[in-house]
């Protein structure tokens, strides 16, 4: 019933959403997994969904669902709201939680590698399928089990991103530490990418179908223990390209494939995401 | 048990206090004196193409109208670009305010467009003149 509820209030917000008709609104995202430190704009607010299903052999396909809600605070501060949500084939569609982060951008200017902080705090349960990131021992057989809702997890995640623009190409490295404040130990996780657009420059005539509008890239991502096990062993780790197609004034839908790199991971996952991003929305609402 | 379960809490808490205390600073609007004579320097490769100024324009229809309006002429207090600071303003200069921003003023850093379609911009600001 609440998860029924939460797709109606999705629908709605989309459609509040296109219906305020921002004059030019161009999302950014590339990647699913991994963060550049390119920021939202200040001012602007991203409505995206990031999808992903997978087909375990031993279980139920599932799609795992994150609505997200990113808002440019300042140039260098970009705040996010996840709300996840997840459908089990032959079992039932839950509402699995929130997530809220924040990212900080500590220099004010480009250079070679470009740093930005994230801190995040998440209330989700164990039914959670979102797979937002790898962390830790992470691996298919945490979805091989009915839907249990029993089992909380509040956790802090901070993140290290660093991230270079080089010739067209954008070169972005994660590194991830999480833990339940339940007492369990830091977990760690990995997440690397690079993409490009298939054009550098743009052509003089609008058009949808342009080079410039598409971006190609692959990530790169997993776990590596916690604190007590650190390494690969008992970890998952996925190979993704990764496809961008970026409407002009309109929405930007993703693709990306995944690859599972071992005996531990899923076999294939298919990630898909749209991303409509509002220019100025404070200022809209307020009709100025 | 207690202690070790709030030191998470605790840390994002400085993590974020700390963030906050190191922007607590206004801006400066002297980015202009940022620019290093290298980039200052710097001509703009899309000169001598004829379509520079129309994909500029479009590029700045879809990026930045929302702040500097249609007509480039700026929206509620973001900058008026018929100015004569953007005319006196070398290629160079306007692309690396491109590239960085002025972060501290508002200005987000355009890192994300590939440096080509940054000049195309840049080609569309100088025939505002």
């Amino acid at each position: 019933m609440f998860a029924r509820r939460f797709k109606i209030l999705a629908l709605l917000a989309c459609v509040v959403g296109a219906l305020m008709l921002p004059q030019r609104a161009r999302a950014q995202e590339n990647y699913f997994v991994t963060y550049t430190h390119h920021m939202e704009e200040p001012g602007n607010l991203e409505f995206a969904t990031k999808s992903v299903t997978g087909f375990p052999g031993a279980g139920n396909a599932f799609w795992g669902n994150a609505m997200e809600m990113e808002y440019g605070v300042k140039t260098w501060w970009t705040s996010e709201l996840y709300l996840d949500s997840q459908t089990t084939a032959n079992e039932s569609s839950v509402f699995t939680g929130f997530r809220f982060e924040n990212r900080f951008r500590p220099l004010l200017q480009e250079h070679w590698i470009n740093p930005v902080l994230y801190a995040e705090f998440e209330d989700i349960n164990s039914a959670d399928k979102a797979l937002l990131e790898v962390v830790g021992h992470d691996g298919i057989a945490d979805f091989l089990g009915r839907n249990d809702r029993t089992e909380k997890e509040r956790e802090v995640e901070l993140k290290l991103i660093l991230s270079s623009n080089f010739r067209g190409w954008n070169v972005a490295e994660n590194m991830i530490a999480e833990k339940n404040i339940a007492g369990e130990p830091w977990e760690f996780g990995y997440a690397v990418a690079v993409s490009r657009p298939l054009s550098l420059a743009a052509s003089p005539k609008a058009c949808r179908f342009c080079r410039e509008n598409f971006a190609i890239g692959a990530e790169l991502y997993g776990g590596l223990g916690d604190r007590y096990s650190f390494g690969l062993h008992d970890t998952s780790h996925y190979f993704a390209p990764t496809m961008a197609f970026h409407l002009p004034s309109g929405p930007t839908f993703s693709v990306s494939p995944a690859a599972g790199l071992n005996s531990n991971s899923h076999g294939f996952l298919l990630r898909f995401g749209v991303a409509y991003e509002i220019n100025q929305f404070v200022s809209r609402l307020r009709g100025k | 048990m207690m202690r070790a379960q709030r030191t998470p809490l605790l840390m994002c808490l400085i993590f974020l206090l700390g963030a906050s205390v190191l922007y607590a600073g206004g801006g400066d609007g002297l980015w202009m004196t940022k620019v290093p004579d290298r980039e200052r320097a710097r001509q703009n490769p899309f000169d001598s193409e004829a379509n520079a100024v129309a994909a500029g324009a479009k590029l700045f229809r879809q990026n930045c109208t929302s702040c500097h309006g249609s007509e480039a002429t700026g929206v509620k207090n973001r900058p008026n670009l018929h100015s004569e600071r953007v005319r006196a303003a070398t290629p160079g200069e306007l692309e690396w305010l491109l590239k960085n921003g002025s972060m501290r003023n508002g200005m987000p850093s355009w890192s994300r467009l590939p440096e080509q379609q940054r000049w195309q911009i840049v080609a569309f600001l100088k025939s505002l003149q």
